[in-house]
């Protein structure tokens, strides 16, 4: 779990890690060294308050040099929100994440359908499942080139897409999209969230963090 | 010193709805007769001679503008 000056929803993602069965591991956004993790989460907030662009410093970290160099080599890491943002701006994923088209903050519970169940994060879920987790954003508009997006689509690279009502206005309603490899997952929804009752909507989110755990043992 | 001016606009096909925001502002104020208004960055930077633009266009590309839905212009003031 990477903490940036800014990360805001680090410790809820460490929570949700430790619920789900693993061990949250705190990593600092100054540090290159990864510790021996088995994946990596960069969680939601305002790193280097969105100066510039929203990820745009982020990803010059040195923790964002070796984050970039492992996954190159399949390491699992997942990019929630800011996250998403800063591995769109590292280029570990394309297209890139805009004002919402209404200009407004965003901050609702959200259904989301799941469209692939084989990438690291996702093969908890079952296809076309649906779930209801948080979102909250205001530069969460999914922006890319068409053929950048036909390729997506043709490769079952959007692993997750808005349903009932698209929340910021991006293009094909897509929430989340992975790397060829699947090990490489972004999503601008909080599936850290919605991992205990008593706090979220509903536990749905558990699965994106059961996912790895498979994954690291296989 | 040399200052160098970097300009980032929003390629023309992404929308910019900070800039619509705008333009929608502007009959409310009694201005008429703008029919698009465009947000974009400006940056001013002072460097060392000599002035490498090439390195300086890179420096551009990697930093100041996401290549994926931006783009730049950039000038070298004496």
């Amino acid at each position: 779990m990477v903490t940036f000056p800014g990360s805001l929803d680090d410790r809820d993602a460490q929570r949700a890690v430790r619920l789900a069965g693993g061990e949250p591991v705190a990593l600092w956004h100054g540090d290159a060294d990864l510790r021996g993790v088995d994946a990596v989460v960069l969680p939601g907030g305002f790193s280097y308050g969105d100066y510039l662009r929203c990820g745009a410093i982020a990803r010059f970290a040195p923790v964002m040099q070796t984050v970039i160099e492992l996954a190159g080599h399949g390491l699992p890491v997942l990019g929630i929100c800011n996250g998403f943002q800063i591995l769109c701006e590292s280029h570990l994923l394309p297209g890139a994440l805009t004002r919402n088209a209404h200009l407004h903050f965003r901050n609702r519970d959200q259904r989301l359908r799941i469209e692939n169940t084989s990438t690291a994060w996702t093969n908890a879920y079952q296809p076309a499942d649906e779930i209801v987790v948080p979102v909250k954003n205001g530069e969460g508009c999914f922006v890319a080139a068409p053929d950048v997006l036909d390729r997506l689509e043709g490769e079952g690279r959007v692993v997750v897409r808005y349903a009932d009502g698209n929340p910021n206005g991006s293009v094909r309603d897509i929430a989340g999209i992975c790397n060829e490899r699947g090990n490489v997952v972004g999503l601008m929804p909080h599936p850290e969230h919605a991992v205990e009752t008593l706090t979220g909507p509903s536990t749905d989110g558990l699965g994106f963090f059961a996912s790895v755990l498979t994954a690291a043992v296989s | 010193m040399p200052r160098v001016v970097v300009d980032v606009m929003l390629k023309p096909e992404i929308l910019d709805p900070q800039g619509s925001a705008i333009l929608g502002a502007l009959p409310r104020l009694g201005f008429d007769g703008v029919n698009s208004v465009r947000q974009g960055k400006h940056f001013e930077l002072e460097v060392s001679e000599p002035v490498d633009e090439a390195r300086l266009r890179v420096l551009a590309d990697t930093l100041l503008a996401n290549s994926v839905i931006e783009e730049f212009t950039l000038r070298v003031l004496p």
